[in-house]
């Protein structure tokens, strides 16, 4: 549709745009939402959206197509009126205990209450505050800090087509629940976090383990390591004053060196671990004669949600444990006889590896291989509590003995980097005609579903890309019906991968792209591309690991179906 | 009672509805009609027939007044409290049936599973207020005194 329709007296071009409230913040006007993300339907529950029109009715922008010729205006005195009753509204059975809140800081609610300038609440008081629901290791829930906007249910069931949560009950009664109210951790939740990174309060946010790791980390006693995952180093930046994408790892390994951290790692060695065993068994697999694919293991909401929707998968699920978990295994090891006590904190963008770490199958010698899980936004503000400047640190590099990493392992945290890396291992061949060949065959991108076939040795091997749970749910049908075959396929729960994971800070699409390129802009910068050229890995598989790979880099999940049976 | 979901009667009405989730509704109603209420055991069967979530199928369940997930009473009483109902005195006629049938405050079901008590917003009898109905029957101009006697005459019923 061709037209123009007015803003505040401002005629504006309509485009392919799907409602007004698209149009008028394209044209630079923060029309305040609380229920509106471009990615999910349109609930049209805030109406803090809402525009007036020439006659004088009342709109909301984000359910009303844009119309050639029609007017409206954005802040009139009716609205500013009807915004600040719904802010006193919603705040009138809110918790309001906002300074111990986790989103204290980041909550939509108390932004918009500041900068509406609600001073009193002229109605009454009937927050109630019911127990907290902790039982999930990834996600907390607070329903006295819940005002109902339905993201995190839309987020759950359209894009992860998961569907732990939903409405329950009407009226004043009305809450976001379980079915028949079970614990989240008994729910179908697989721990991806998407809910608290589109919630715009308290209501659910990411479990937090700050304090467990200070308290280590300011023991005497004990040895604290740490590793960061690919995908953070790309998403602090903005928060820290930097351009998103930026790789900032030097400085956070310098935060944290400085925070008392005996040694900083880098996870991307895990990830070319991961690598290495993945590529071995996918040779054995595509040896022998299979109807299903071989799905890769790196993602831990991923496995949850095989484990719960799809147990019959769980076989075709590689053996490899993720590049968390490998590289974890690996530090354990190195610290086993140092004498002293030893912590190893992982530094993650995801709130289901939270849970992985918990796991019963992830202990080595009855210690849990990684002992705390920090997200990207935990290690924000364990800088900030720190107080250290962010941006007048002096970058330093990852500690020996296990400094090396390549670029393969980097773009672990973006969809499709996965099959990249161990397409780059398959060939054999490090040329950069063979990279780029590579690069181009099909995985890159932000889409859902990438498919692509790829030529190794005189066979055609199908491959299948897929992010967001909701899309490999589609997938999953399609293959588990005979419609679609493959003999690889590549699962992250995010949409767009690691780097658009819910421990992250909260972007939108279009900006967790730019992360992705900012992993494949550091790949570019590496010295060594593929994982197999990692002189590291000869070291370790023919050392610290030789005769245990399998014990210390492989897992099996049926222990847990064994123990429930 | 029937303890036991009776899985053929399930998987004949998700095949009459054609597993179709817009159909959910009309699903729950026909079970609610069989077992008096909506047994937790149906919502796994009915989220793998129809898609839907098991937590969308208790968002339904729990707000439509209509359903129950507790058993319910073999005889169900509906006294109106509609306007016209609760303007001519419905409401001494809910506490009388109330302490009669020895309901503790926020129970609608006795314990025995025999009588269950339900306020309806309006019954589309206002000629005939205040009304209550028992299984389906209308009573109109009902008095708290006209209540207990109908009570004791279905518990007389009973007795013999």
């Amino acid at each position: 549709m061709k037209g123009y329709m007015t803003i505040d007296n401002i005629p504006v071009e309509i485009h392919d745009e799907r409602n007004i409230l698209e149009l008028i913040r394209k044209i630079g006007i923060e029309l305040p939402t609380f229920c509106y993300y471009s990615e999910l339907s349109i609930h049209g529950a805030c109406r803090m959206c809402l525009v007036e029109n020439e006659k004088g009715g009342l709109e909301a922008a984000c359910s009303e197509p844009p119309r050639v010729g029609h007017k409206v205006w954005t802040n009139t005195a009716r609205l500013r009126k009807y915004r600040k009753n719904i802010l006193e509204l919603l705040l009138s059975n809110h918790n309001r205990d906002c300074t111990v809140c986790n989103k204290s800081g980041e909550c939509r609610l108390q932004d918009l209450a500041l900068k509406f300038g609600i001073k009193n609440i002229r109605y009454l008081n009937t927050a109630y505050t019911p127990e907290p629901d902790e039982s999930s290791a990834s996600v907390s829930i607070d329903r006295s800090k819940c005002i109902l906007c339905g993201d995190c249910i839309r987020v759950c069931n359209e894009i992860q087509n998961v569907g732990a949560i939903d409405f329950a009950f009407r009226g004043s009664q009305m809450k976001v629940a379980t079915a028949f109210g079970v614990p989240m951790a008994s729910s179908p939740c697989v721990g991806c976090g998407q809910c608290a990174a589109v919630c715009p309060t308290g209501a659910i946010s990411v479990k937090n383990s700050l304090e467990a790791v200070w308290s280590d980390l300011l023991d005497k006693n004990t040895d604290v390591t740490v590793q960061i995952a690919p995908a953070v180093r790309v998403a602090i930046g903005k928060r820290m004053g930097f351009e998103e994408g930026q790789n900032a790892l030097g400085l956070i390994v310098a935060a944290l060196k400085r925070m008392g951290f005996v040694k900083v790692f880098d996870t991307t060695l895990g990830a070319d671990m991961t690598v290495e065993e993945e590529s071995k068994e996918f040779l054995k697999f595509v040896e022998k004669t299979h109807s299903l694919p071989l799905f890769t293991s790196c993602c831990p909401a991923w496995i949850n949600y095989a484990e719960k929707r799809y147990p019959e998968l769980m076989g075709n699920i590689s053996t490899c444990k993720s590049p968390m978990q490998m590289f974890g295994a690996l530090v354990k090891q190195y610290y086993k006889n140092n004498g002293k006590r030893h912590v190893h904190v992982a530094v993650m963008p995801c709130t289901a590896k939270k849970y992985e770490a918990v796991r019963p199958e992830f202990t080595c010698d009855g210690v849990p291989i990684v002992d705390h899980v920090l997200s990207t936004q935990e290690l924000i503000r364990m800088i900030e509590q720190s107080g250290y400047q962010f941006n007048k640190l002096e970058p330093e590099a990852v500690d020996n003995p296990f400094g090396i990493v390549t670029g393969a392992g980097v773009i672990f945290g973006v969809s499709g980097g996965v099959t990249e890396a161990v397409l780059r291992t398959l060939t054999e061949d490090s040329s950069n005609a063979t990279l780029l060949q590579t690069a181009m065959a099909g995985e890159r991108g932000m889409e859902g579903l990438k498919e692509l076939q790829v030529e190794y040795k005189g066979k055609t091997l199908s491959i299948a890309v897929v992010s967001g749970l909701g899309n490999v749910g589609r997938l999953l049908e399609d293959i588990l019906s005979g419609k679609k075959v493959f003999d690889f396929v590549e699962v992250m729960a995010c949409p767009g991968g690691c780097v658009c994971g819910a421990g992250q800070p909260y972007v939108p699409l279009s900006v967790k792209e730019i992360r992705g390129k900012g992993l494949y802009a550091i790949d570019k910068l590496m010295s060594y591309k593929r994982s197999s050229d990692n002189p590291l890995i000869e070291d370790i598989f023919s050392g610290i690991l030789k005769g245990r790979e399998h014990e210390l880099l492989h897992v099996s999940y049926d222990s847990q179906e064994e123990s429930t049976e | 009672m029937e303890n036991v979901v009776n899985m053929d009667f399930l998987e004949e009405i998700v095949s009459y509805f054609k597993r179709s989730p817009s159909s959910i509704i009309a699903m729950l109603q026909e079970i609610q009609e069989k077992y008096r209420y909506l047994p937790k055991e149906i919502f796994p069967f009915l989220s793998k027939s129809t898609g839907l979530s098991e937590a969308r199928i208790y968002s339904l369940a729990t707000f439509y007044e209509n359903f129950s997930l507790e058993p319910k009473g073999k005889n169900i009483i509906k006294v109106c409290d509609g306007t016209a109902c609760h303007v001519r005195k419905s409401l001494p006629i809910l506490e009388r049936l109330k302490a009669k049938l020895k309901l503790e405050p926020g129970a609608v079901t006795t314990k025995d599973l025999a009588f269950t008590v339900e306020v309806v917003a309006c019954l589309g009898a206002c000629g005939l207020s205040p009304v209550i109905t028992l299984n389906g029957k209308a009573y109109p101009a009902m008095t708290p005194d006209k209540a207990t006697e109908l009570l004791e005459s279905l518990i007389e019923v009973k007795g013999e």
